[in-house]
C-alpha cells in the first residue's frame, strides 16, 4: 500500500521536480560558498546572508510589486553583509570562523527587528509578488523529466545555467586560476602580481550575493512568505555541499540536487500521511543525511590550502 | 651592599619570596589594567551598538531616551527584575562556559542549543521517573544526567571531528536541529503528560525533591545560579591550573605543536567538546528543575545561540563569561520592559547582541593589530 502509493510515475515526477525546486537555494549558496572558499576564505555567514538575503528580497518585491527588483535587493543585501566579513576577515586578520559565526548573529538580530518593525506580528503573513512557474512548451509534458527540468520558476533555470557558468568562470579563465592561486598559496600568487585582498574580496561579496539569492529563492519562489525560520539550517547545510563536492561546481550540482531529493521525499512522504513514522523523524532526515554526507566524505585532502588562514603581507 | 641584604639575597627561598612581594604590586595593577582594558572594549562595544539601535528606535518614531531607561529600570531597578535578570543568565553563564571551553580548544562549538535540551531531557527523566527521595541526592542525580546527555550528545560530533574529519561546526548545527526534533517528538508522544483533559506537548512534573530550591521568596531565581557560578570557578581552574586544561588551551592554539608535544590531540579534543556540552547539559537541567519543572517543546528561547554571543563578548574566560551573561540576561529583561512601555519590539535586542558582538570583534582584531604592530617597531 505504501509502495504502491510511491512507486508511481506522477509521485516519482513530483518527488524528482520538488527535489530540483529544493535544491536551488542550496544549489545558489554553495556556488557562492564556492568562491569564498577556493579563494581562501571560509564564510560560516552565508546562513545570515540567506537570511538577510530572504527578507531583502520579499521587501523589494513586496514594495515594488516586481519579483526581480526583489532579486536585486536580495543581492544587495547578501553583498552588504558579506562586506562585513571580507573586511573583518581580509583586511583585519580576523579569525574567519569567528567572524562568520558573528554575522549570523548579526543578521538573526538584524532580520527578527526588520521584520517586526516593518510588518509587525499579523495573523496571516503577508505576501508579495512571487516568481512563477514557467512550463517550457512541450517539454514540460515529457513524463519524469518535464517534471524534472522544465516546469519551474524562473530561479531554478537560473541555478541550472549557473553551473556552467560557474565552471568555466573557475576552470577556465583568467580570473578563475587566480582565484585558485589564491586560494592555494597565496604567497606565491602575490609574487606573480595577484592582489590577494582584492581576489578574496571579490570572491567574498559574490559568495554573499549568491547567498542573497539563495535566500530570496526560499522567501520569492519555494514559498511566497517571510519567517524568521526561513532558512533553517539550509547556509550550513550548502557548506556540507561544498565540502562533500570536493569545491567543485559539477560535483555541487549533484550534491544539492541529492539533498533536494531527500528533502523532497520527506516532504511527500508526509503528505501520503502516514502514521506509523512520526513527522519529526521525517523533518530530521535532511539534517541526518547532512551528518551522513559530511563524515562519508570527510578529511578535507581536496580544501584548499589556504582555507582559513589570513594573509598577512609581507614587507 | 650590606651584610643583613646579603644575608637575605643569598637565601635562596628568602631572596625569592622579597623579589616577589616587591613585583606584586606591579603584577597586580597589571592585571587589574589588563581586565580593565577588556572592561572598557566592552563597555564601548555596547555603547556603540546602543547609538546605532538608538537611531533606529528613533528612525521608527519611538523615544529612544525613555526607551532605554524602560529598558534599565525593566532589568535592575527592582529585586523581581534583577532575579529575573539572573534566572535568564543562569543558562547562558553555563552554556557560554562550555563554548568558551571549546573555542578555547579549537572545536567551534555551535551545538549548545541541542545539547541544552538534551540536557533538559535528562534531567527530567531523572526528576519524572526515579522515585522521591533526598532533595540534595536526587538534584545532584538530575545534575549528573544533565551533564551526561549534554556531553553525549556533544561527543558525537567531537568523535566525528576528530576522528573523521567531519566539520563540526556543520554537525554540531545539524544536532541542533535533531535535537529539537527529538525533544518535539517525544513531549508529544512518549513523554506527554497524558492526565490533562486536553493534553498539551509537555511531560509531567517531576518530583518535588527534584526541585531546585528558590532563592528569594517571592522571586524566581533558583540555586541554579549558584551552580552556575560554581561551574565558573570550575572551568577557570579546569583552565589556568590543570593539564588537562593546559592541553585544552594548546590544542586549541596550535594542534601540529600539541601533537609535537606529546598531546593526544583527537582525545583533548573531544574531550573539550564533552566538557562543552555537558555544561550546556547542566543550564539544561537548571532551567528544567530550577524554572519549568517539566520538560515543553520550546523550552529554550535561543538560550544556544545566544550563548554564543555571551562567550565571544566575555573574550572566553569564565569571569566574561558571568558578566557578559549579566548583561544579556538584563537585556532579554529590560526588552520586555521596553516594548511595554514603548512599544519598541523585542526583536530590538536581537539587533543590539548582534551589533555588540561585532563591534567586540573589530576592536579586538584592532587591539591586536596594533599589538603586532608595535611587536615589529
Amino acid at each position: 500500500m505504501f509502495w504502491e502509493q510511491m512507486l508511481t510515475v506522477a509521485f516519482l515526477g513530483s518527488v524528482l521536480g520538488a527535489g530540483v525546486r529544493l535544491a536551488a537555494p542550496l544549489l545558489f549558496a554553495a556556488l557562492g560558498e564556492l568562491f569564498a572558499e577556493r579563494s581562501g576564505v571560509l564564510n560560516i555567514g552565508i546562513e545570515g546572508m540567506m537570511l538577510f538575503g530572504a527578507l531583502c528580497g520579499f521587501l523589494g518585491s513586496y514594495f515594488s510589486r516586481n519579483a526581480w527588483i526583489g532579486l536585486l535587493t536580495a543581492m544587495i543585501g547578501g553583498g552588504l553583509l558579506s562586506l562585513i566579513h571580507a573586511y573583518l576577515s581580509i583586511t583585519m586578520g580576523a579569525d574567519q570562523v569567528v567572524s562568520g559565526i558573528s554575522i549570523n548573529l548579526l543578521a538573526q538580530g538584524l532580520v527578527t527587528f526588520l521584520n517586526r518593525a516593518i510588518f509587525g506580528l499579523p495573523m496571516l503573513p503577508p505576501s508579495a509578488v512571487p516568481f512563477t512557474k514557467i512550463e517550457i512548451p512541450l517539454l514540460s509534458k515529457i513524463p519524469l523529466l518535464g517534471p524534472l527540468l522544465f516546469s519551474h520558476h524562473a530561479l531554478v533555470y537560473v541555478a541550472l545555467a549557473l553551473v556552467p557558468i560557474v565552471y568555466v568562470t573557475l576552470f577556465r579563465t583568467t580570473f578563475g586560476l587566480r582565484v585558485s592561486a589564491v586560494g592555494e598559496d597565496p604567497r606565491g600568487a602575490e609574487a606573480v602580481g595577484i592582489d590577494i585582498a582584492r581576489t578574496r574580496y571579490i570572491c567574498v561579496i559574490l559568495g554573499g550575493m549568491l547567498s542573497g539569492i539563495g535566500g530570496v529563492t526560499l522567501s520569492l519562489a519555494n514559498l511566497n512568505l517571510f519567517k524568521e525560520s526561513i532558512v533553517a539550517g539550509r547556509g550550513y547545510i550548502a557548506i556540507a555541499i561544498v565540502m562533500f563536492a570536493r569545491w567543485n561546481p559539477v560535483t555541487t550540482l549533484g550534491a544539492a540536487f541529492l539533498f533536494g531529493i531527500v528533502d523532497a521525499l520527506q516532504m511527500h512522504i508526509q503528505s501520503l500521511g502516514i502514521a506509523l513514522v512520526p513527522p519529526q523523524l521525517l523533518l530530521s532526515l535532511p539534517y541526518i543525511a547532512t551528518v551522513l554526507f559530511l563524515v562519508s566524505r570527510a578529511g578535507a585532502s581536496s580544501a584548499p590550502s589556504a582555507l582559513c588562514v589570513p594573509y598577512v603581507k609581507e614587507h | 651592599m650590606s651584610g643583613i641584604q646579603q644575608h637575605f639575597i643569598s637565601s635562596p627561598s628568602l631572596g625569592r619570596l622579597v623579589k616577589g612581594l616587591s613585583r606584586l604590586p606591579r603584577l597586580l595593577l597589571s592585571v587589574v589594567a589588563g581586565y580593565l582594558r577588556e572592561l572598557g572594549v566592552g563597555l564601548l562595544a555596547i555603547l556603540a551598538a546602543m547609538v546605532v539601535v538608538g537611531f533606529m528606535i528613533a528612525a521608527a518614531g519611538l523615544d529612544t531616551l525613555r526607551a532605554y531607561r524602560a529598558l534599565l529600570e525593566g532589568s535592575v531597578g527592582s529585586i523581581n527584575g534583577i532575579s529575573e535578570t539572573l534566572v535568564r543568565a543562569t543558562p547562558l553563564i553555563l552554556i557560554g562556559l562550555g563554548i568558551a571551553v571549546a573555542f578555547r580548544g579549537g572545536m567551534w562549538n555551535i551545538g549548545g542549543e541541542g545539547q541544552f535540551y538534551l540536557g533538559a531531557l535528562g534531567a527530567a527523566l531523572v526528576g519524572i521517573y526515579l522515585p522521591p527521595m533526598s532533595p540534595v541526592v536526587h538534584v545532584l542525580l538530575a545534575l549528573l544526567s544533565g551533564f551526561t546527555c549534554g556531553g553525549l550528545w556533544a561527543a558525537i560530533a567531537g568523535y566525528l571531528r576528530a576522528r573523521r574529519g567531519a566539520n563540526e561546526i556543520v554537525v554540531t548545527i545539524m544536532m541542533n536541529y535533531l535535537a529539537a526534533f527529538l525533544i518535539s517528538f517525544l513531549v508529544s508522544g512518549p513523554l506527554r503528560d497524558n492526565s490533562r483533559l486536553i493534553p498539551v506537548p509537555q511531560t509531567p512534573r517531576i518530583v518535588d525533591s527534584a526541585v531546585l530550591p528558590r532563592l528569594i521568596p517571592q522571586t524566581r531565581i533558583h540555586a541554579g545560579f549558584l551552580i552556575a557560578i560554581v561551574a565558573a570557578v570550575a572551568v577557570w581552574f579546569l583552565l589556568e591550573r590543570t593539564t588537562v586544561g593546559y592541553s585544552i588551551k594548546a590544542t586549541g592554539e596550535n594542534p601540529e605543536a600539541a601533537r609535537y608535544g606529546g598531546i593526544n590531540v583527537p582525545l583533548i579534543s573531544t574531550l573539550a567538546m564533552v566538557l562543552s556540552g555537558g555544561l550546556a547539559g547542566i543550564a539544561g537541567m537548571s532551567e528544567v528543575t530550577g524554572v519549568h519543572r517539566y520538560l515543553l517543546e520550546g523550552i529554550s528561547p535561543g538560550y544556544g545561540y545566544l550563548a554564543i554571543a555571551v562567550a565571544l563578548f566575555g573574550g572566553l574566560s569564565p569571569l566574561g563569561v558571568i558578566l557578559s551573561a549579566l548583561f544579556f540576561g538584563a537585556l532579554m529583561v529590560g526588552a520586555e520592559a521596553m516594548q511595554r512601555a514603548v512599544g519598541v519590539p523585542v526583536a530590538t535586542i536581537y539587533l543590539l547582541q548582534g551589533l555588540v558582538v561585532i563591534f567586540v570583534l573589530a576592536r579586538q582584531v584592532l587591539l591586536r593589530r596594533r599589538r603586532i604592530l608595535d611587536l615589529k617597531a
